[in-house]
């Protein structure tokens, strides 16, 4: 067996949306349906940082056999003959609901305002907390000052409804190094209204997160 | 409480210095001290080695653990499926008018600390109250008032 | 104590123990379970001792008292045994003791009024009263027999027999294998074929060498059940007996046992159980000389429903917060520390060494052919017999709850049965065999789905119970009868998974959250008949969407109620009323005037002053101030507070 014959072996043969597309080993259904051009939403997602799974607007519906589960695409690696569905009726529910619910919980955001209308939800019937809110807890900002700047400068508090993006005792944390690579990655704009909550003296700054 | 707390290294001595350790050790300040405090925390932090922001995070994710000091007397009424179909729910807004105090919190006094358990394990008993250390099975207004005034 | 070093020499020491035990000497067990010490049970041993003290018996009569886990029958609390008169009573205070002293063990007599009674009948011993005379235990078999703190009481009943079998006359795959065929299911909730789960482990880390772990959870986070608490406080050294036999079938060398803090007693039997087990060299090195190493440890849980999810326990016990994350790769590929991990219920470890004693033939003749075994209950709710009940699976639910249980007391049948905790569903006395297209295809799809004609003849096991919609789950049984409102029970389990949710993803942490903005409406006596199926759909978005399996099953609970019992919702969204009586915006409280004597507790005790009347004259309440707390339903001696 050549060489070459060995690598196209290893690809993964799918389907999505009825199309044939081919992975590479390791990559996920999120990637391979980037590569043929095929939109799937994310909000979680960043190439710079390892997937999270949190925001599941990326859940896509496979059929394998007989069988049909919803999976976020993001997560997920392809198997051989697997039939994967972006838009069927499962997923569109799961992404409808929770952009109505988003609407509700970030109600400040354009991008995710855009995003819903893109499904055909422009308003929400749930109870809007706080106006101002654009965070979604998507973890994009704590996942990136933690795998790729190092730092762990600001974290998720509490848990469940209560979530959110805080630092210890809620006081500017000294760890930050002021990159703003948060600021870049948030998918909302959240960030840079919030900057200065987690961004301390810079000039105490220690470069490393263990500073109190 | 107890008439002499333990030292906190004494208590950092009982983990080696892994962060595994971290909710074991938030475990045992807690439950020496009654709650965690900034210099505990950090403490603790420096001795498994974790950032303050971790700590942080675990320290409000786990409901057992309280940043601000609690009561003497803690009282948890029992919120389980077998109490809360039993009337645990208006056990708990019964404290909440007697201790003038909401559910979470602690008096002014810091007598007492009034919470919520979602089951305790007794609900053959149901509704449950625990007070400190005891079972209040079976728990209504009036024994719950009784029991409360004793302390 | 000395360390034992071979098999024969365990089975040496069990043997001279029990040529110790005189069976003649008395032995009282006093249950000091959570049941029993919620009634006083502390109090009734402490009396006991005092009382034997005092009374200086004559030392033919110097009897035992041991303080034992729970009996099971927690409703008739304090439970007092007495050995080897094979007596049984209920409802013990602390000051009947002088006269279960002084008449049983002193005279030999009986004390008639605390034996437990029912329609008429008088029974003297615990065998004899239908609700232990229908239940099996195995499990449960020595938890409220032994003292769980002294491991010789352990060792006499046969602990660690199946350890010795296991570690010197079987092999891994040989334990592997009696595990598969036995059709050992986990208990936790999932139901997932414990053999086929160690194999994949098994194979696994023999590809890829390293340390291997195994975990117990004892998180037992669903409210209404406390099977896992008995066990492990009743009969610890059986969880750690299970561990250690799966541990030297899986290759690990190290265990957690992961126990949530709200069970300090259960803690601290474990605890010492393992204590006692390292000093006579069942944990340790080199066990029973077979050159098998395995040590326990203990991690408290601390405060957080999802950390009885495998993949947060994990996180919680590397000490980051309890957040699940995606599946695969299973904690048996990448678990603690990125290496294989094996976690199971301690319920089905306890299973373990029953299976490795007697085999996976015996084992499987107890119950059905795809739910195999005995299951613990807790039967608990409005049911006259509340406690635990362990019967083989496959026994009806009708004679859980009606037969063992005793049915709803003054009530001629209960309205549903909640079972499976969040992750279940209700589902109703008037269950009938569901249309095809509406039944779900059991979990693990081993057996066909078969019509059920009522909810009573409805076979308790694995695949049945999730064809209603719900699941078995860990066990919690939660019988209601009509003054309990499914839209609330639904509500409150919202409200429930909502604290306890990680907050990870959306669909759970928003979507709890929604559905309870629609319950809440409902409850209120709003919302309109498209809501309920506009929360259907939300529902289903919620159980596809959410990452793990709080959020998967968080509808269950929506689901089921809405399925059967349309009409109730209907009741409250059109008829604007609460027919049990629960939801407090459509409920009035009132006094009837023919029943009420005219006491004033109650307006002593109402705190918005909004109930009048004089003395011995029928009170009256002032609907418009009254807040519904029920302060007065509490303490009317005579029941004439009512709600409409
Ligand atoms: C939200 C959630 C909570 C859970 N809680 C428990 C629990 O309290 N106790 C338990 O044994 N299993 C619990 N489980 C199931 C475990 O994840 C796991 O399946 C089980 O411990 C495996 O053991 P088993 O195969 O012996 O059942 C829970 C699962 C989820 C998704
Ligand atoms: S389903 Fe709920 S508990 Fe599970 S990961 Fe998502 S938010 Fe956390
Ligand atoms: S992008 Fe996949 S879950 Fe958010
Ligand atoms: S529900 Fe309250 S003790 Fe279980
Ligand atoms: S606690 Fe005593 S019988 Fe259950």
């Amino acid at each position: 067996m050549s060489p070459k014959k060995k690598k196209t072996d290893d690809l993964i043969n799918f389907t999505i949306d009825g199309q044939p597309v081919q992975a590479r080993p390791g990559w996920t259904i999120l990637e391979t349906a980037e590569q043929y051009h095929i939109h799937i939403p994310t909000l979680c997602f960043h190439p710079a940082v390892k997937p999270w799974g949190g925001c599941r607007l990326c859940v896509v519906e496979v059929r394998y056999g007989k069988r049909g589960k919803v999976m976020p695409s993001c997560l997920n690696p392809p198997l051989a003959k697997l039939e994967v569905f972006t838009h069927s009726e499962r997923v569109l529910n799961v992404r409808r609901w929770v952009l109505e619910m988003l609407l509700a919980d970030c109600p400040a955001s354009k991008e995710i305002r855009d995003l819903a209308r893109e499904y055909g939800v422009t308003a929400t019937r749930f109870t809007i907390t706080d106006p101002e809110e654009e965070c979604l807890r998507c973890g994009r900002c704590v996942a990136v000052c933690n795998e790729v700047v190092g730092v762990q400068a600001l974290t998720f508090g509490s848990r469940g409804v209560n979530k959110q993006l805080d630092t210890p005792y809620r006081v500017p944390n000294n760890a930050c190094v002021a990159c703003g690579c948060c600021v870049t990655v948030c998918p909302t704009g959240a960030m840079s209204t919030r900057l200065d909550l987690v961004r301390g003296d810079v000039s105490r700054r220690t470069g490393h997160g263990f500073a109190h | 409480m107890k008439a002499t707390t333990l030292e906190i290294d004494d208590i950092l001595e009982r983990y080696p210095k892994q962060p595994q350790h971290l909710i074991s050790l938030l475990q045992d300040v807690q439950a020496e001290y009654k709650y965690i405090s900034p210099e505990h925390l950090a403490l603790i932090c420096d001795h498994v080695g974790v950032p303050l922001t971790q700590a942080w995070a675990v320290a409000t994710f786990y409901k057992s653990f309280s940043l601000e000091p609690r009561g003497e007397h803690e009282i948890k009424v029992c919120l389980g499926t077998t109490c809360h179909l039993k009337g645990g729910g208006r056990l708990v807004e019964a404290c909440e008018r007697d201790l003038a105090v909401a559910r979470g919190h602690t008096t002014e006094d810091l007598r007492f600390t009034l919470d919520t358990v979602k089951c305790v394990g007794a609900c053959a008993l149901a509704p449950v109250v625990m007070i400190d250390e005891d079972y209040l099975g079976a728990a209504s207004i009036p024994s719950l008032q009784k029991r409360l005034e004793k302390l | 104590m000395e360390r034992i070093k071979s098999a024969a020499q365990l089975a040496g020491l069990q043997k001279k123990l029990l040529k110790a035990q005189d069976p003649k000497r008395p032995v009282v067990r006093v249950c000091l379970g959570p049941g029993c010490l919620a009634q006083g049970a502390a109090m009734v041993s402490q009396a006991f001792k005092s009382t034997i003290k005092a009374k200086k018996l004559r030392a033919k009569v110097q009897p035992l008292i041991k303080e034992t886990g729970c009996h099971g029958f927690c409703s008739q609390g304090t439970l007092v045994s007495l050995s080897p008169a094979d007596l049984f009573y209920v409802r013990v205070k602390p000051e009947d003791v002088e006269e279960i002293v002084e008449a049983s063990l002193v005279k030999g007599q009986v004390v008639e009024r605390l034996l437990y009674s029912d329609n008429g009948a008088r029974y003297k011993s615990a065998a004899e009263i239908p609700f232990y005379k229908m239940q099996q235990k195995i499990i449960l078999k020595n938890v409220g027999i032994i003292d769980p703190l002294k491991i010789d009481d352990a060792l006499m009943a046969g602990a660690y027999q199946s350890f010795a079998k296991a570690l010197t006359q079987m092999s891994p795959e040989d334990i592997i294998n009696t595990v598969s065929l036995s059709g050992l299911r986990g208990r936790g909730g999932g139901g997932f074929p414990t053999g086929r789960k160690w194999r994949r482990a098994a194979d696994i880390a023999r590809e890829n060498p390293g340390p291997v772990y195994i975990i117990g959870n004892g998180e037992e986070g669903d409210p209404g059940a406390f099977m896992d608490r008995a066990i492990m406080e009743g009969d610890p050294h059986a969880v750690l007996e299970g561990m250690i036999i799966g541990a030297y079938a899986l290759g690990a060398n190290k265990g957690f046992l992961y126990v949530r803090h709200e069970y300090p007693i259960a803690i601290r039997h474990l605890s010492i159980a393992i204590e006692q087990a390292r000093s006579l060299g069942l944990l340790g090195q080199n066990i029973l000389g077979t050159g098998f190493d395995f040590d326990l440890q203990i991690n408290r849980g601390a405060g957080a429903y999802v950390c009885g999810e495998e993949t947060a326990i994990i996180a919680s016990l590397e000490g980051r917060v309890g957040e699940p994350i995606t599946r695969p790769p299973y904690p048996a590929q990448q678990g603690l520390w990125n290496r294989p991990t094996i976690i199971n219920n301690v319920e089905t470890w306890a299973n373990v060494p029953h299976i490795i004693d007697k085999g996976a033939k015996w084992y499987t003749d107890l119950g059905v052919p795809y739910s195999t075994g005995t299951k613990i209950f807790s039967l608990v709710g409005k049911v006259k017999n509340s406690g635990l009940v362990e019967v083989p699976m496959g026994v009806t639910l009708g004679r859980i709850v009606e037969e063992i249980g005793g049915g709803v007391p003054g009530q001629e049948r209960f309205k549903a049965v909640q079972t499976g905790g969040p992750s279940g569903g209700i589902i109703p006395y008037e269950f009938k065999d569901l249309p095809p297209a509406d039944m779900k295809p059991a979990r693990v799809g081993l057996s066909a789905p078969v019509p059920i004609s009522e909810l009573k003849k409805l076979p308790v096991d694995f695949d049945s119970m999730a064809q209603t919609g719900s699941i078995m789950g860990g066990g919690g049984m939660i019988v209601m009868d009509n003054r309990d409102c499914v839209v609330d029970v639904a509500r409150y389990f919202l409200r429930f998974l909502q604290e306890e949710s990680c907050g990870k993803c959306l669909p759970c942490r928003l979507g709890l959250k929604g559905m309870q903005e629609f319950l809440d409406k409902f409850s209120r006596g709003q919302g309109s008949v498209e809501d309920i199926d506009e929360l259907k759909s939300l529902a289903q978005a919620v159980g596809d969407g959410s990452l793990c399996g709080l959020g998967g099953t968080a509808p269950n609970p929506v689901l089921t109620s809405i399925r059967y019992f349309r009409d109730e919702y209907l009741a409250h969204i059109k008829d604007h009323k609460c027919p049990a009586g629960v939801c407090k915006d459509l409920i009035i409280y009132r006094v009837d005037p023919k029943t009420c004597n005219g006491c004033t507790l109650c307006v002593r005790n109402c705190p918005q002053d909004c109930i009048s009347g004089r003395k011995k004259k029928p009170h009256t309440i002032n609907n418009a101030a009254c807040i519904r707390c029920g302060a007065c339903m509490d303490v009317c001696p005579v029941g004439a507070v009512i709600v409409e």
